[in-house]
């Protein structure tokens, strides 16, 4: 058996993120898969050691600019249960629904990403148009497109006025249109089902022996959401279904996804319909916490992400110990591609939604070896060029 | 360099050398229809030798540093680096980390400089604007 090993990435159009895949291949039938990882390794969990409590939340939302807000409530609740600090209600609604805000984006974002990688520009333009009402709507509340920042000890940072309030509630109902008509797209669009169904097929009992996290598990039909199992912030007092789908395929996750987002756009309305009173902005910020050493998880919109945070008392952490969801999805999920064509390899990669620089403080060596071929994840996809 | 002009249209190459992914979206967002700069004929080249302007992102990780370089060197002349976000500025918040080396301009010679964590895509677009003006073309 002569295998051929290609080597995909760093550096793509379509990703725009660094990873590299190792595919081993016999013709068209992918044998195996190694990542490489590490380009995008800064050194974020050795930097928050020499760094102040306050400091470091804006350091641990940029881990990940997409899932930003996640990170610094994962960080912010840990924290605050070190220094023995209760966030008021109000604030714990607007943080929640900057997390679902945040939700919304990120799956828009990766919906259009996967039709750009099946070569289905138009609807990629066409999400990435409507996933600009969302960020506006960040914007309003936050100030900022993406990094939202708005989580400090003991509160927010910003108070939600009756005006955002309504004008976030009408821009809502274009979004879940927009939403409703992407999960038609998705669900009926010939040349989707085409790419998507039964490429990467993972299993229900793989899912949980190779410890996927996400809409990765749930499109396997796994229960499993942190919200609902182990509520914060706000989500005991908010209802919402966790979507679950049977078929494993790239096609249920991204179904999944798209249901969530649906379902994002329903929480952040129930949150500003039910805003309770009172403050929400803290008047004095505590700067140093106890010896302590506290667990903390969160669910980000690709899974369960978990902060360990040990404190020996001052102004510093210890040590922060950050486990991000899509470690364990891109790192776990290779054995998803064996079998696949060459083709589905994008696809598959595309499904886990990988988010590279969340992945990259971890790092992963290996030597490369042999003769190679650069190929770009788009020229693979669309099967020209190499 | 007012001799090196590009007479047509820029394209574009993105490289992230270890951004937090602030960077890339909105960089993203820049090119995709709320923006629009197709219509001028600016969009993504498919490869590092079509290229007119490499815009990086990211605080510029010691791996990546060597890639950036070799990315820079397949560009054909004249060619053009436009440094986004704090951390392809300075390194951001990740200045002074073990593995950054802190500033896309440590590795490449940088032309234009878009400040913000992240900057807005119209701040994007602006500095690209302003680098054509600055090498001669669009004025």
């Amino acid at each position: 058996m002569s295998v051929i090993e290609i080597p995909v990435g760093p550096q793509h159009p379509a990703l725009h993120e660094p990873i590299m895949l190792r595919v081993r291949l016999d013709g068209e039938e992918v044998v195996g898969v190694d990542v490489v990882t590490g380009y995008n390794h800064r050194g974020v969990e050795k930097l928050s050691e020499s760094r102040s409590w306050v400091r470091n939340i804006y350091l641990f939302s940029r881990i990940c600019g997409i899932c930003n807000t996640v990170h610094q409530q994962a960080y912010v609740q840990g924290v605050e249960k070190l220094m023995g600090v209760e966030p008021p209600p109000r604030a714990n609604y607007i943080r929640t629904i900057m997390m679902e805000l945040e939700r919304i984006h990120s799956h828009m974002i990766i919906c259009a990403i996967m039709a750009e990688v099946i070569g289905f520009d138009s609807l990629f333009m066409l999400m990435m148009r409507d996933r600009e009402v969302v960020m506006g709507l960040k914007e309003l509340i936050a100030g900022n497109r993406v990094h939202a920042d708005i989580h400090i000890f003991g509160g927010v940072k910003r108070d939600i006025d009756d005006k955002i309030r309504d004008t976030v509630l009408r821009k809502l109902e274009r979004v879940e249109e927009r939403i409703k008509y992407y999960r038609r797209v998705f669900e009926e669009d010939f040349t989707i089902r085409k790419r998507l169904v039964d490429a990467g097929v993972i299993k229900y009992h793989e899912a949980i022996e190779y410890s996927l996290v996400g809409p990765t598990l749930r499109g396997s039909g796994v229960k499993s959401d942190v919200r609902a199992d182990d509520p914060y912030a706000a989500y005991a007092e908010i209802p919402f279904n966790v979507i679950t789908r049977d078929e494993g395929d790239s096609w249920a996750r991204m179904l999944v996804r798209l249901d969530e987002a649906l379902e994002s756009v329903y929480m952040v309305r129930y949150a500003l319909e039910h805003l309770p009173g009172g403050p929400a902005v803290p008047k004095n910020i505590k700067r140093a916490a106890p010896p302590g050493e506290v667990f903390s998880r969160a669910e980000a919109p690709r899974g369960e992400l978990f902060y360990h945070i040990i404190s020996k008392g001052g102004q510093n952490p210890y040590r922060v110990k950050v486990r991000t969801p899509s470690f364990n999805n891109i790192v776990n999920g290779v054995f998803a591609y064996r079998g696949a064509r060459l083709a589905d390899v994008p696809v598959i990669l595309t499904s886990f939604d990988p988010c590279i620089s969340c992945t990259e403080r971890v790092l992963v060596v290996d030597e490369s070896r042999g003769v190679k071929r650069y190929v770009r994840l788009k020229e693979l996809s669309r099967n020209q060029g190499w | 360099m007012g001799e090196k002009l590009i007479r047509y249209s820029p394209w574009l190459i993105h490289f992230n050398t270890g951004a937090c992914n602030g960077c890339d979206i909105e960089v993203l967002a820049a090119l995709t229809p709320f923006f629009d700069p197709e219509r001028m004929g600016v969009k993504l080249a498919p490869n590092p030798r079509h290229a007119d302007i490499m815009v990086v992102t990211g605080a510029v990780t010691k791996k990546a540093a060597s890639r950036l370089k070799r990315l820079y060197e397949q560009m054909p002349s004249p060619k053009y680096v436009i440094a986004v976000g704090a951390c392809a500025i300075s390194g951001g918040v990740f200045a002074g980390s073990y593995s950054t080396v802190s500033g896309a301009d440590k590795v490449v010679p940088v032309d234009m400089y878009v400040p913000g964590c992240p900057p807005k895509p119209e701040a994007i677009l602006d500095g690209i604007v302003k680098l054509l003006l600055k090498v001669g073309r669009g004025g």
